[in-house]
């Protein structure tokens, strides 16, 4: 059984279908990358994995859970899935360690050491033990980033979305968050991320999809993708962002 | 202006009685405080609660709660005073509305405490809405991401920003709710103003009384800003754009 099974999934804002019928599926351990023009969905369809955007056709089974299904816990199902944002999305209000340990104690139920140890521990994995006791507000865009991979992973997660997580990064830190991530693969880590990365894609995913205008267009594997991907449009994407 | 100055009016005794014109003040000020401060703890326990079921996915909810805002904010605050006083005890069921009319103790203070309450709750209802979409969109999807379920995302994630970012016009409330707690003399609470009107009549001597009244509420309203400024510089987020100097 596949990790994330996405089944003929369809969605509409209003009369405006922003994706139609996409099947794919992550299996356990497997990196996959969705790319595409901004606009294409995949911000959208990743959304849907973990119930944060509701879809009205098909269907979406995380671990063999339904996402959308009547009856499905899904603050439950949200807590095994780690999400990344590409706002950060980090709460201001509270301290880089409160970030990380919040979820752990009023989601998981653990105690406040136990939640702790485990925060302590990751934010030395992603190289920022020194600023736990900082707001977020006093962090650099890559290191609020790698603070939130943490907060993610705290939660001891079975599979990881990110959403464009360089987006919104200065040139020079977009380095720092690919590394963590790499490791977090290198790992064994499920993982679905939206980027333009194509370096990352290149290097680290075991699959390519490729979504054009709500459809998925290409899913291939990344050797086939950078090769020979078989849609026009696919290497019309390709040729503009990898010119550069 | 002939007018006959006598600033030792507030020790003088009153014309029956044996009690001074400053006790009467002092014990106006008393009512005013307690008005003010019984009718904040409902506007900002009501207030809170509207204004974030306003901003939830639940559209019924939100209709609801934005009926009650246009409710309270389109009717004069005297009017309103008016209404929970002689209209609205006419409306309750037979035996409560004898009690209420009847045997309800401290009855004047009591409405008065509900009246200006639900007003200024609507007030900061308005203001917790706006607070809470102020936040970004992903603040509450990283919450619900979490696991959090959404009555948890407000409790640790929204209302705690919103709480820190509409500091400011919850402050004007605050003092706002002291001033408004004058219009109460118009059912009868011995507030501040009631007194002032009696000591003026009493006394005639109305300038030194309307001018003491003016330093009272002064003050009044002046100690509340300063007690939100106090709770703004403790809420202060290192880094964040609002904890700028």
């Amino acid at each position: 059984m596949a990790m994330i099974e996405i089944r003929d999934v369809s969605k509409w804002y209003g009369t405006f279908q922003v994706l139609a019928e996409c099947t794919s599926q992550v299996e356990k351990g497997e990196v996959v990358v969705i790319c595409g023009p901004s606009g294409s969905g995949k911000s959208t369809l990743i959304k849907c994995v973990n119930g944060l955007e509701p879809f009205q056709k098909g269907e979406i089974l995380v671990n063999g859970i339904g996402v959308g299904a009547p009856g499905t816990n899904l603050p439950k199902l949200r807590s095994n899935v780690g999400m990344v944002f590409q706002h950060f999305e980090l709460f201001p209000h509270m301290k880089v360690i409160e970030n990380l340990t919040v979820g752990q104690i009023k989601v998981l139920g653990r105690s406040r050491d136990e939640a702790l140890r485990k925060a302590h521990a990751l934010l030395e994995r992603v190289g920022l033990k020194d600023f736990e006791q900082k707001n977020p507000g006093e962090l650099s865009g890559g290191q609020q980033q790698r603070v939130a991979i943490g907060r993610a992973l705290a939660m001891d997660p079975i599979c990881m979305l990110f959403d464009e997580p360089t987006s919104a990064l200065d040139p020079e830190m977009i380095g720092e968050v690919l590394a963590v991530m790499q490791d977090l693969a290198r790992e064994g880590m499920t993982m679905m991320v939206v980027t333009h990365e194509m370096g990352f894609a290149r290097n680290v995913a075991h699959r390519v999809i490729f979504m054009d205008e709500g459809r998925i267009v290409e899913d291939a594997t990344t050797e086939d993708f950078f090769g020979t991907p078989r849609s026009d449009r696919a290497q019309l994407f390709l040729s503009r962002i990898l010119r550069h | 202006m002939k007018y006959h100055w006598n600033w030792g009016i507030f020790f003088e005794q009153i014309k029956y009685g044996d009690e001074t014109y400053l006790s009467w003040l002092i014990s106006g000020l008393g009512w005013t405080v307690a008005v003010s401060l019984a009718s904040w703890v409902i506007a900002l326990l009501l207030g809170f609660a509207i204004g974030t079921v306003r901003t939830t996915p639940r559209t019924w909810l939100v209709r609801l709660g934005n009926a009650y805002v246009e409710l309270f904010r389109n009717i004069p605050l005297l009017v309103q005073m008016f209404l929970w006083f002689f209209v609205v005890p006419e409306f309750l069921p037979r035996n409560l509305s004898l009690w209420v009319k009847q045997e309800m103790p401290a009855k004047e203070f009591v409405t008065a405490t509900v009246c200006l309450g639900l007003f200024t709750s609507a007030r900061i209802a308005e203001q917790v809405r706006a607070g809470i979409q102020s936040l970004p969109r992903g603040q509450r999807m990283a919450g619900l991401a979490m696991g959090l379920t959404l009555p948890q995302t407000y409790r640790y994630i929204l209302l705690p920003m919103a709480f820190r970012i509409i500091i400011p016009p919850l402050t004007s409330e605050f003092m706002n709710v002291f001033k408004n707690s004058s219009v109460a003399f118009a059912i009868g609470v011995l507030e501040l103003t009631f007194q002032a009107r009696q000591m003026q009549e009493d006394s005639e001597q109305g300038i030194e009384t309307y001018l003491a009244v003016t330093v009272l509420y002064f003050v009044c309203a002046f100690i509340a800003n300063r007690m939100m400024a106090f709770i703004e510089k403790r809420s202060r987020v290192p880094g964040y754009i609002a904890a700028a100097k």
